[in-house]
């Protein structure tokens, strides 16, 4: 029960994060995408912030050994290093973001606002992870 | 930019960090969106737990931001069948890059993984040259 009650909190932490950055609005992060227009660069400030939090964190971690070997790769199949799947996983990934303004975090988070077009696109995102499970998970 | 607009990227990002920090503190789990919400298609397993919760704390941080008496704004400007090609595109792409913007973009880079920094830096190409294409050339 505690467990639970963690885990809803850290998602619930997640999302209202993502809501006070402003993360949570496409046309926010189109303008961050849009360099040659009317730049909006303060998603870049929200990913430094981001990455010094965990950073220090993961530094506190460390030093008291909490960090332990079971930590997991992001991912569902795991290969070192770059290669082909990681370079053309993450265009396409870039493709999708860029015409909607949408990463999977604020499409979900954006589902209780009722919008016809982010029930279409986390519809179709969850085709996307089972595509390629169908494709390349047998 | 003005400093509350600084202050909220600053707020939010730190936030998001603290809370992938907490996720990998307690659970040993890394706070990549897309892994999580890929991870609880069918078939169930004990995994797809904690998933969920995860997720429900997500889902429920805009309603609970919403009660506060603030609105979140949403704009999204692509139509619902566009929405969906992006929505397919960031669903595949993602699973086959193994993460996106959190699970690359923050929890990789902050242990330094060089997949990660190639990955974010390969979607935030392709997505800024989408936005460039959709807003400067058609």
């Amino acid at each position: 029960m505690k467990n639970t009650i963690y885990l809803f909190a850290y998602g619930l932490l997640f999302g209202l994060g993502l809501i006070v950055a402003g993360m949570s609005n496409p046309a926010k992060v189109l303008a961050f995408l849009d360099v040659a227009g009317a730049w909006d660069p303060s998603l870049a400030l929200v990913m430094a912030s981001a990455l010094l939090t965990l950073g220090l964190a993961r530094y506190l971690m460390h030093r008291n050994n909490d960090v332990a070997d079971r930590e997991q790769e992001p991912s569902a199949i795991v290969p070192a290093g770059v290669d082909a799947k990681l370079l053309v996983g993450a265009g396409i990934f870039g493709v999708g973001w860029g015409l909607s303004g949408f990463c999977p975090g604020p499409a979900l988070l954006g589902l209780s606002a009722g919008v016809l077009g982010n029930y279409a696109f986390v519809a179709a995102m969850f085709a996307g992870f089972w595509l390629f499970r169908l494709l390349h998970q047998r | 930019m003005n400093y509350l607009t600084i202050l909220s990227a600053l707020a939010g990002g730190a936030m998001i960090g603290l809370s992938a920090a907490l996720l990998l503190l307690t659970h040993k789990h890394t706070a990549g969106i897309s892994g999580i919400a890929a991870g609880i298609l069918p078939p169930w397993r004990a995994d797809s737990v904690w998933r969920c919760w995860f997720l429900a704390g997500l889902l429920a941080s805009a309603p609970l931001y919403r009660l506060g008496g603030a609105g979140i704004p949403l704009d999204l400007d692509a139509s619902p069948g566009l929405l969906a090609i992006a929505g397919l595109l960031v669903g595949y792409g993602t699973r086959l890059g193994g993460g996106c913007t959190s699970g690359h973009g923050v929890c990789g880079i902050a242990r330094l993984s060089a997949r990660s920094i190639v990955a974010t830096v390969t979607f935030m190409l392709t997505a800024g040259i989408t936005v460039f294409i959709v807003r400067h050339l058609l």
